[in-house]
């Protein structure tokens, strides 16, 4: 495939008696925001590293830009860039120092001043980076990855710990890297970030993948289109719900989830049953499910083993 | 960027960084001064028997022994696990910038504050205490300097491979140097020091190092003051730890 700049069959990878990663396949295509999802110990930081060539792996093929990741050279990293799950900036450089110094290890830099506007520090590109937030401090981090021009970059976790407001402009940095023509392989374990973000996303669960493809098909396919959400009225027990509806429920501490395929037979059954029994539905909602919700199904499938990470 | 380039500007960007760091600067270039404001007052005029030297040139010769090793081994080692927990040393290996020029780099770094801190401690000497500025041993120093930096950062290196984390690193590294400090003569002149302790501290490298470093300074020294057997165990201690740095240099975090 020519445009496969991702490419892993039967990848495999253990510690000791443990095997983290137990065959997976992926393909990531140029130019498109890859999400790859997964709960923690569910092999996802194992393949990162894998793919970015800090780690070995035990079997299978795995071809990075046409490059095995573990035979990464230097002309390799000129064409890929990273942003690592956990990394401090040197505190006694500026934005733009932090961005220059980074900028002479690459064979072609970006634009230094361009680069540190891309990520929104203009304002900030004079003072030292121990003054930034941590949101400036990610996204100083983006355009480290940046500079280089490189053709794929590897965005790990890119806004944990973020309040809402943070998330947003890393949100419009990174969703202005499809406009840069780069492939971006983002590692997440927030839904609705990948949700926004991704072209595509796989999810990986002890292990395996459990599900791969647009974000929309994954709802599509993951679950009946149709979700309602309500609190268990007070006194009532979950057994007591409607025989009919009880079956497509979900409950977890109260809140009650079903989803179904045709919603109007299901709510003229639910409002009945409430009718009769003199109670109400608090926080009554009918609405899609999320990617969030088809998640959650398939990596609570019951695996036990889960690896510190 | 050609080698050389790479190497120039990756030892700009830490100079820069070190000259911006008030407590790096501290105890990198400040308490080896205030050692020998300390030491070379206290002895000034006493007589080093045996060695027929007064206190004052004794010392300034043994506190640039201790800067050259605060300016390499100590700076090294306990910077490097710092950087490495922080996960700043896996995130350049991302980079196309290639390992040896990361390395040298830093040596040029500890190079650079090194002579620096030879021409402070000299001058100070000088001006403060009436010692000479050595003249005919003048390229035994300077080569004594030159052996002392490269090796010292090699056991940096070394040692910082070996640490396993930033907040060992400090204690492990002080551990290292100071009682060897003290045992081979930097802090007590040797001539109070017993000759069992100091064929001790001969198995190590900073005794020698100083060794080397007094004769280039002794003002009863004779020929070109070049001491090799004292340099080159140092230097046989530089590639031991250019060997175990090799071997064991980790970039990424340990988890």
């Amino acid at each position: 495939m020519a445009d496969s700049v991702i490419s892993v069959q039967g990848l495999r990878k253990s510690y000791d008696d443990f095997e983290a990663v137990k065959g997976i396949d992926l393909e990531v295509t140029a130019g498109e925001i890859f999400a790859f999802l997964g709960p923690n110990g569910a092999g996802k930081t194992t393949t990162v590293e894998i793919l970015e060539g800090y780690r070995p792996r035990n079997g299978g093929e795995v071809s990075v830009l046409g490059v095995d990741p573990q035979r990464a050279d230097r002309s390799w990293r000129n064409r890929v860039g990273f942003v690592l799950q956990e990394c401090r900036l040197v505190p006694e450089l500026t934005p733009r120092e932090a961005v220059e110094q980074y900028a002479g290890y690459y064979a072609h830099p970006r634009d230094v001043d361009d680069t540190v506007n891309l990520v929104g520090l203009a304002d900030k590109a004079d003072v030292r980076t121990s003054k930034l937030s941590g949101g400036q401090q990610r996204r100083l981090d983006v355009a480290l990855a940046l500079i280089g021009d490189p053709e794929l970059l590897f965005l790990d976790e890119p806004t944990t710990g973020f309040d809402p407001s943070a998330r947003r402009q890393a949100w419009d940095v990174i969703g202005g890297l499809r406009d840069l023509g780069k492939t971006v392989f983002l590692t997440t374990h927030y839904m609705d970030e990948a949700q926004a973000l991704a072209d595509r996303v796989a999810i990986i669960a002890s292990g395996r993948i459990v599900a791969t493809g647009s974000p929309e098909s994954l709802v599509d396919r993951g679950l009946p289109q149709t979700e309602i959400r309500f609190r268990l009225p007070q006194g009532v027990a979950a057994s007591e719900l409607p025989a009919a509806l009880a079956t497509a429920a979900r409950v977890d501490a109260g809140l009650v989830t079903m989803n179904v395929a045709d919603p109007v037979p299901a709510l003229r059954e639910l409002t009945t049953w409430a009718g009769d029994r003199g109670v109400g539905l608090p926080g009554l909602t009918v609405g899609s499910p999320s990617l969030e919700d088809v998640y959650l199904q398939l990596t609570e499938r019951g695996d036990g083993a889960e690896a510190p990470e | 960027m050609t080698g050389l380039a790479v190497v120039l500007h990756q030892f700009r960007f830490d100079q820069k960084v070190f000259w911006r760091n008030p407590a790096a600067v501290f105890f990198t270039a400040a308490l080896p001064l205030i050692f020998l404001f300390m030491l070379a007052t206290l002895f000034a005029n006493n007589e080093i028997s045996g060695l027929n030297v007064k206190g004052a040139t004794y010392y300034v010769p043994a506190i640039i022994s201790l800067a050259v090793i605060s300016a390499t081994t100590v700076k090294l080692a306990t910077n490097l696990p710092a950087e490495r927990e922080a996960g700043q040393l896996k995130r350049v290996r991302g980079t196309p910038l290639p390992p040896a020029a990361f390395v040298a780099g830093r040596v040029g770094n500890s190079l650079v504050i090194s002579v620096i801190m030879v021409a402070l401690v000299s001058v100070i000497g000088a001006l403060v205490y009436g010692v000479t500025i050595p003249t005919h041993t003048m390229p035994a120093m300077l080569v004594t300097v030159a052996v002392g930096a490269f090796c010292f950062s090699c056991l940096g290196f070394a040692l910082a491979a070996v640490i396993p984390t930033a907040e060992a690193a400090p204690a492990v590294t002080n551990a290292t140097v100071l009682p060897l400090y003290f045992l081979s003569g930097v802090f007590i002149p040797q001539n109070e020091i017993p000759d069992g302790v100091l064929n001790f501290a001969d198995a190590f490298p900073i005794r020698h190092f100083f060794e080397a470093m007094f004769t280039a300074w002794d003002p009863n020294t004779t020929g070109a003051g070049f001491e090799w057997g004292h340099l080159g165990i140092v230097a046989a201690w530089g590639l031991f730890g250019l060997v175990v740095a090799v071997r064991f240099f980790r970039w990424e975090p340990r988890r």
